[in-house]
């Protein structure tokens, strides 16, 4: 404040070491994410892959995966960009001093290494996508606050007189958050030394709370959070005004009370009462509407900025982002239909369909940022090589084709065998045939995942290159308007 | 700081006049496609709130212009796919073998119904086609420890083994190295001359184990180790092994036995059902 006393029009010093760590992080879990995905694929095609040893057998390899895809890579993206979007939209400093900041960078990813070995080791409370046990939960909590507390504080000393959309976005993201992971986790140990503890709920009332967390894990963490990411990205690389200030207000009111009361489709055909899946199903197909109307903002901001997609490859991830957004939040609605779901439910088609999100949406959205973000914080005048970054894209999107189509077909194979009888009433396959048949699409799976992985490795080499200052030699003359224009700025 | 609304170049709409880090927006009304869309939506969300259960009460919910209930559907759908089978099952229930094997018809129904049950069943432990693995018997190779005409393998199925139903199948063999019985280089002695007996010798000599095996094992498997199926005790002199024929997993087998259990069927499968069963596990190769 002091500073802003004295220089009221020039932006304050903001705090960029910590949006650089977490960008470190981004990378570096994203790898580790999209390994271990591979990894798992290949136990999936080939179960001896697991080598005998119990710590990578697929049941404590899965959780290392999705924690590792969702909250380490997801989640320091979202730090990351959250802590550098709300000091450039509010031209102020992060509230609460490094410290604090380097509290939670470090403290979250302590968080997530001992998530991790807990699980190779055994540990869990075998809650999906809330498997830590209750030490490693509080511990998150007050990381969590931390969070907050920067957020909201850095949110109300601001420069600015209107509070910018992503930060609605990031916020509803920080609190919901934080009201799910305690409602989730309330638990009662049955010793300080112990790592277990006994649920508060039990049975389809457990069950229940843990799909309103899950749920809403995929819509405030993987939706919310990076609409916030989107919001801030997209008309920063395509230098155009976001599409319409109006659809950004109701589409996110709408989807922020829509979407806490989809998380019981998840428990279609189960012992869930039929009015609480009525409830759930209903809500997610009202969905539809709210969840596009982030997409309609991402690609109408494009309006008279298309031209930019051949000459920034990093907005080619943003918008190819927001294509996948739009037809995983179509697909989910869909999916949510009792009678659909009694068709999906179970079957690779949930995964494929995590996938078109996981790896369309959330992993290209923030490649997008990344590949914004580095040359901005290391001081560089560009990438290192933009042609490596259409590289990492084409590869990375022909492997989500490839994923998502082969768990598609193989999904809905699935679900077919389950339910086919024959001429005298009897089902027509067994299990095991249905597992036999999930082979060559499993194998197509593999092979998609590891031209993700690939991309990532490309993107890593760039980075790499980028941070250490080079510039590829082959693309110099290229790069070199774009060096002046950002050492200008 | 002032609001500047400005006129955009390319779209032709206002600005709203705020700006943020380079940051603004435009004032564009919400498109009318959406809106409608999302008036769908929410009507068609009002609508199955109507016809279906959807809104909780005190003590209970409202159920539905439809009286929808899952539970009732899955009956429905479980009693149409039943009424399918019936005329089939009926007739297993109440004809004997010899009469069903008499009926290529219906003894093709049994086989199918016999299929998908032993598949979804039994192959985890007995594998595809009853091929057996260490432990689980191969029931398509005859090696069978309690009998293998269809009248024992339907009590087989029904009953289990030390399942610990009133009518399981149940056997102990004792354990001769943990409880001491045998010293440990007897042990070695006999597992020698067991595997005489399945055609795989060694070349120590082997009377001392032919006399440790008459006074300890012959009463159960047998003088030449044939086995006795009363006892349940497996039949040694045979190339069909439970366990493994090594003479590790021989001497294993004497110290401290591995007893396996087998669930009792009948209490999760129909009496048609298990006659399929039994129909098909023997006509997998094994039969007798």
């Amino acid at each position: 404040m002091a500073d802003a006393a004295i220089m009221p029009h020039s932006a304050p010093d903001y705090n960029e070491a910590v949006v650089r760590k977490f960008v470190i992080a981004t990378v570096f879990w994203a790898v580790v994410a999209f390994l271990v995905g591979v990894w798992l694929a290949t136990e999936l095609a080939w179960p001896q892959a697991n080598l005998g040893l119990s710590f990578v057998n697929f049941g404590r390899l899965r959780p290392v995966h999705t924690s590792a895809a969702i909250f380490a890579f997801g989640g320091s993206a979202l730090f990351a960009t959250s802590f550098y979007v709300v000091q450039r939209t509010c031209r102020a400093r992060l509230f609460g001093g490094e410290a604090l900041a380097d509290f939670v960078f470090w403290g979250y990813q302590f968080f997530i290494v001992m998530a991790a070995l807990s699980y190779v080791m055994g540990f869990s409370q075998s809650q999906e996508y809330a498997e830590p046990q209750w030490h490693l939960d509080l511990w998150l909590t007050v990381v969590w606050v931390a969070y907050a507390v920067i957020f909201v504080g850095t949110l109300m000393k601001r420069e600015e007189p209107h509070i910018y959309v992503a930060n609605w976005f990031y916020l509803a993201f920080i609190l919901t958050i934080a009201v799910l992971h305690i409602g989730n986790n309330l638990a009662l140990p049955i010793s300080m030394f112990s790592a277990q503890a006994y649920q508060v709920t039990s049975g389809v009332q457990n069950a229940m709370i843990q799909w309103w967390y899950g749920h809403n894990a995929v819509g405030f963490f993987l939706t919310a959070g990076f609409l916030g990411m989107m919001y801030y990205f997209i008309p920063k690389a395509a230098n155009r005004p976001v599409y319409s200030y109006r659809l950004s207000v109701v589409h996110f009111w709408s989807l922020i009370f829509m979407y806490i009361w989809a998380g019981p489709h998840h428990l279609h055909w189960t012992a869930l009462p039929d009015w609480t899946q009525t409830l759930g199903m209903a809500f997610s197909v009202m969905l539809w509407m709210p969840s596009w109307g982030g997409m309609i903002n991402g690609l109408m901001t494009l309006s008279g900025a298309w031209d930019k997609l051949r000459t920034e490859p990093s907005l080619r991830f943003s918008v190819t982002a927001v294509g996948f957004y739009g037809m995983s939040t179509f697909e989910g609605p869909v999916m949510s239909v009792r009678d659909v779901n009694a068709l999906s439910h179970y079957t690779d088609w949930t995964i494929g369909h995590v996938h078109s999100g996981a790896l369309g949406w959330v992993a290209f959205i923030s490649f997008g940022a990344v590949y914004y973000l580095v040359p901005v914080l290391w001081k560089r005048p560009g990438l290192y090589s933009m042609r490596l970054v259409s590289w990492h894209y084409w590869i990375a999107t022909l492997g989500i084709v490839f994923y998502i189509t082969s768990m598609w077909v193989a999904g809905i194979m699935q679900g077919l065998m389950w339910r086919a009888y024959d001429q005298f009433g009897f089902l027509q396959y067994s299990f095991a045939e249905s597992v036999i048949a999930l082979h060559p699409y499993y194998v197509i799976r593999l092979f998609g995942g590891l031209l993700f992985l690939i991309g990532a490795l490309l993107m890593v080499y760039n980075l790499i290159q980028t941070v250490r200052g080079k510039i590829s030699t082959s693309e110099q003359r290229i790069v070199m308007p774009a060096a002046v224009a950002v050492a200008g700025e | 700081m002032p609001t500047k609304v400005e006129k955009d170049v390319v779209t032709g709409t206002n600005t709203t006049g705020h700006e943020w880090d380079g940051l603004k927006e435009l004032n564009t009304p919400l498109p009318k496609w959406w809106l409608y869309v999302l008036y769908a939506t929410i009507a068609w969300a009002a609508v199955w709130f109507v016809l279906y259960p959807s809104v909780p009460g005190i003590t209970g919910y409202f159920p539905g212009i439809l009286g929808y209930s899952q539970r009732a559907a899955v009956n429905t759908e479980v009693r149409a796919i039943e009424a399918q089978r019936a005329g089939t099952m009926d007739k297993i229930k109440a004809l004997s073998f010899t009469e069903i094997r008499k009926d290529p018809q219906l003894m093709a129904a049994a086989e199918v119904a016999g299929r998908i049950a032993f598949a979804n069943n039994c192959q985890p432990c007995h594998g595809a086609g009853g091929g057996g693995q260490p432990g689980y018997p191969a029931l398509a190779a005859g090696g069978w420890i309690w009998g293998g005409s269809l009248d024992a393998i339907e009590q087989t199925i029904a009953y289990g083994i030390r399942s610990g139903d009133d009518k399981a199948r149940d056997s102990q063999m004792l354990r001769f190295g943990v409880d001491g019985i045998l010293k440990p280089d007897e042990i070695q002695k006999v597992a020698d001359y067991v595997m005489t007996m399945y055609g795989k010798p060694t070349d120590r000599d082997v009377s001392a184990g032919r006399k440790l095996y008459a006074d300890n094992c012959a009463v159960c498997h047998g003088e030449a180790g044939q086995g006795d199926r009363e006892k349940g005790a497996p039949r040694l002199a045979s190339h069909v092994h439970l366990h493994d024929d090594s003479r590790d997993a021989v001497v294993a087998q004497i110290s401290a036995p591995r007893m396996g259990v087998m669930p009792a069927w009948h209490t999760r499968l129909d009496e048609a059902t298990i006659k399929s069963l039994a129909l098909y596990v023997h006509s997998l190769g094994g039969g007798e």
